[in-house]
């Protein structure tokens, strides 16, 4: 019994010195799949300064993985089960064509952990994540509207998707608070990046008297038109104060970093579980790059709007709202739910193109 | 002295052995040295592209999935090239033939058992073939270049399969994103294995020994080839032009429409707006890797397939970024066909002549 235990013992010890310093130099492996390439300097790159951000942060603990530029469904599955087949326990796939990939392969892996953003489905080990960009477009309506002679703002759109209506609303809301004459003319790219076209879209609006110029598409194309031709425009996605040094106004950033942080630290913890994450200001998911070319006074107004929404102060949709057809939509001091904003197909008053159906 | 390229009388049978193998050679070479370059060790690159992917079960069925759609469809354009029309719209026939046979699914989704799959196939090779027939037509009674239609017809059934998921056939209960319904599993193709690999890889396997029979033993075959190289002899024998054109585009259209319907009831599980990597396209490449010959496109699709797996693969265990790997499989493909050159030409070495002729000769 005695010579039992002392085995149980040294089996113990000697396990305890192989498993210990183990487990501490296992590093945790984090896999990350874009849908464009990291150079894009948009979407996919703001994705990838939080993987570098998480390298750099948890140092020998972590080990990151990326793979780029999928931007299809079948390949996609393939490289989301390559990730969780090469030991990554944590996986983000960071865009919204991953959705049922992600989910047919988390049924296979369900020890694995994916994050998918931008989606609206969930299971056990899939939890989502996005940010509310809309909160960022409110502040650069407001911006618009107050440097703007012609009123007019010129928007270079990618397809009429929630996400986009969304902000072309809250855009609209801003700018309105400032003038409530204020007009946007849009021009769908049928793209998310497609410099050609996004390019020649910023040129057609510039001609029709727009002297600002947003973008909800990835490439940086129209802000160099507008640098070109003299007029403000905004960054989309990350600084892009270089393509535009004396046209860009701000740029509305996605900062994925705390939530990235966040969630690896939950699963080293073993406190991660499924959810639905929508921040916006207050979670530092969004910010307002550095302003340039604009009046002290439109600074002003804008760091006032973001820092009543960093606080929570503040909901960009609040009534009295309404919808294009003049029907009442919020009522006074009224704020929108998240359900109508998810899934948001129409136009808020003032608009005066009709939405493509 | 110079390098000249000299025609051959007749194809290096020699040649055409050892061009393959001396390409793969150059491509590990020049391959090796991009890896050093950029501080990666060359054995483990190569072995992560081509040596990995081949090591598990999961990974091989992976490469099936990958090149059946491309073996396909290569096989059906094998036969338009062979008789010299120019079919460079497969993308186009495989998106359509996706929307042809996502009708049952999308907006019949009541109508299942076992009947419902078989009418899908049949729809997508319908769809394939109607939009394969419009450059036919424009051809035989037009003279349109085909090149030039059955390319912008691409862009059309896009832009067709990008509208339906945006609109009429989104999915009800989708938030609005552009996605179609998920499928149901009577919708959903027959699997192979407990993977990703389906009965596609069978389409593909019949398509390339039915086509190799019908080239190598019948009439048919015969024809395909005479008209495509001296049309007029062949008219002489009493084959159809026209016929011709019809026949090489519909039977491709529908290898296209079948590869689209099954990617999407196969592989995807529904429509997306965007459902290939341009698998039409590739294949283009992929029947002229092997040489147009059935056989040859099968192991072709393969090794094309295999780039991609092991491009991917090295990205994830050598953090590899997308762009060498695609310039790795630019060289591979660049090697290959310039090796070709060696089965119809011969390289010389020219001496200059002592008379002033190798001075002329500069001018």
């Amino acid at each position: 019994m005695r010579k039992l235990s002392k085995i149980a013992a040294a089996v113990s010890l000697a396990m305890g010195v192989a498993a210990g310093p183990a487990l501490a130099e296992d590093p945790l492996k984090v896999g990350f799949l874009y849908v464009g390439p990291v150079s894009d300097f948009g979407y996919s790159y703001q994705h990838d300064q939080a993987r570098q951000y998480l390298e750099k942060e948890f140092g020998d603990k972590i080990e990151t993985t990326y793979i780029e530029n999928v931007t299809e469904p079948a390949d996609a599955e393939r490289a989301i089960e390559r990730l969780a087949r090469s030991g990554h326990e944590l996986i983000f796939t960071t865009s919204f064509g991953f959705m049922n990939p992600t989910l047919k392969v988390a049924k296979r892996f369900p020890d694995v952990k994916f994050e998918h953003a931008t989606g609206y489905k969930r299971a056990k080990n899939v939890s989502t994540y996005s940010a509310r960009f809309y909160e960022a477009r409110y502040v650069m309506g407001q911006i618009a509207a107050s440097e703007s002679k012609t009123g007019v703002a010129g928007y270079v759109a990618a397809f009429p998707i929630p996400e986009v209506v969304r902000g072309m609303n809250s855009f609209m809301l801003g700018a309105q608070s400032v003038n409530p004459d204020f007009k946007i003319k849009i021009i769908w790219a049928n793209s998310w990046y497609d410099p050609g076209r996004e390019a020649d879209a910023a040129k057609a609006l510039i001609d029709q008297g727009a002297d600002v110029i947003v973008q909800h598409t990835d490439s940086p194309a129209p802000l160099q038109i507008a640098q070109e031709r003299g007029v403000l425009t905004f960054g989309q996605a990350s600084d892009m104060i270089k393509f535009a040094p004396e046209a860009q106004a701000s740029a509305l950033v996605n900062d994925w970093k705390s939530y990235y942080k966040n969630r690896v630290e939950a699963v080293m913890n073993d406190t991660w579980e499924s959810s639905d994450t929508w921040g916006g200001f207050k979670a530092e998911m969004v910010r307002m790059a550095p302003y340039a070319n604009v009046s002290e006074e439109t600074i002003k107004l804008a760091n006032e709007t973001v820092a009543k929404l960093e606080a929570g102060e503040f909901h960009p949709f609040t009534g009295p709202v309404m919808k294009q057809d003049g029907s009442e939509w919020l009522k006074e001091g009224e704020t929108a739910d998240d359900g109508t904003l998810l899934g948001m197909n129409f136009y808020v008053k003032g608009f005066t193109d009709s939405l493509p159906n | 002295m110079r390098l000249v390229l000299e025609k051959r009388a007749e194809h290096s049978r020699l040649m055409t052995v050892v061009s393959p193998l001396l390409a793969i050679g150059l491509s590990l070479i020049a391959g090796s040295i991009m890896f050093v370059m950029i501080g990666v060790n060359p054995a483990e690159a190569i072995y992560a592209f081509f040596i990995e992917p081949l090591t598990s079960t999961w990974s091989l069925e992976e490469l099936v999935v990958k090149s059946a759609p491309l073996v396909l469809i290569a096989v059906g354009l094998s036969v338009c090239f062979l008789s010299n029309n120019w079919n460079i719209g497969a993308e186009g026939q495989f998106t359509m033939g996706a929307i042809f046979g996502s009708i049952i699914p999308v907006l019949f989704h009541g109508f299942t058992g076992p009947l419902a799959l078989p009418a899908m196939i049949i729809m997508g090779a319908l769809g394939g073939m109607f939009w394969a027939s419009i450059p036919a037509f424009l051809k035989t009674r037009f003279g349109t270049n085909e090149i030039l239609t059955s390319l912008m017809l691409v862009y059309i059934a896009q832009y067709i399969l990008d509208y339906l998921v945006r609109g009429p056939w989104r999915d009800p209960d989708g938030f609005n994103f552009p996605e179609s319904r998920l499928y149901e599993a009577d919708h959903t193709m027959w699997m192979l294995g407990d993977g990703r690999m389906h009965f596609g890889a069978i389409f593909a396997l019949v398509a390339v020994i039915a086509v190799w029979f019908m080239l190598t033993k019948t009439i048919k075959g015969f024809e395909i080839k005479v008209m495509g190289q001296t049309p007029r002899a062949g008219q002489f024998a009493g084959f159809s032009r026209k016929g011709i054109v019809w026949f090489s585009f519909l039977i491709s259209g529908a290898f296209a429409g079948i590869a689209g319907i099954v990617e999407v009831s196969g592989t995807i599980g529904q429509l997306t707006p965007v459902i290939s990597p341009g698998y039409g396209f590739t294949a283009i490449i992929v029947a002229f890797l092997g040489r147009l010959n059935p056989i040859g496109i099968l192991f072709a699709g393969l090794l094309l397939g295999l780039s991609y797996i092991g491009g991917e693969a090295a990205q994830v265990t050598l953090g590899m970024t997308d762009k060498t790997t695609s310039v790795f499989q630019g060289m591979l493909l660049f090697f290959v066909l310039a090796c070709d050159t060696l089965i119809l030409y011969k390289v010389r070495l020219v001496k200059p002549q002592p008379t002033a002729g190798g001075a002329h000769e500069r001018v």
